[in-house]
């Protein structure tokens, strides 16, 4: 898992089937310094969480999937979690 | 998931038979900035993109999701067409 900041939304009409319904944002990872890392993704998002909020995110493997609860979605970046703090 | 523009299409006649039907396109995966961001790849469609167009891709084993039960042996496809997306440079 990895600490994000939601960057924004992002809307997309023509979209896989298991996809409609979910929430896209796009979120960047960063590390415990609030630094941006590497390229910025898009997350499914099962929290409900807002522009520029600092967030959870599962980026490999199956549980993007499981976070919405959609095993077989075709998604790998998902907010699972909101953070209130980091102590580091 | 992450944001790429389509660049071209791919043509392969001698392949795999699980992608036989399928569309190859080449993307480049760009930054919320429109910057391109690394080296460009070759993803399968599952949406119908065309070229120029901005769009999402999955990466892994899910994507080829899609595809189930054909097991398509694919690492990147293109899940959805991007309408628009906003961001808040504030937090950048």
């Amino acid at each position: 898992m990895q600490l994000a900041r939601v960057l924004g939304p992002l809307v997309s009409t023509q979209k896989q089937s298991t996809l409609i319904g979910a929430k896209l944002l796009l979120v960047q990872p960063i590390n415990a310094d609030d630094q941006p890392q590497g390229v910025a993704l898009l997350a499914v998002d099962s929290v409900g969480t807002g522009v520029g909020e600092k967030v959870l995110i599962v980026s490999e493997g199956r549980a993007a999937g499981q976070a919405i609860s959609q095993p077989m979605a075709p998604v790998d970046v998902a907010i699972i979690g909101v953070i209130d703090e980091v102590n580091s | 998931m992450q944001l790429a523009k389509v660049i071209g299409n791919v043509v392969a006649t001698r392949k795999d038979e699980q992608l036989i039907g399928h569309k190859l396109l080449l993307i480049q995966p760009i930054t919320p900035d429109r910057v391109a961001s690394g080296q460009s790849l070759v993803a399968v469609d599952s949406v119908g993109a065309g070229v120029g167009e901005e769009v999402f891709v999955v990466r892994g084993r899910e994507a080829s999701f899609p595809f189930l039960p054909t097991e398509v042996p694919t690492d990147l496809n293109i899940v959805g067409i991007v309408d628009h997306w906003s961001t808040d440079n504030a937090n950048r």
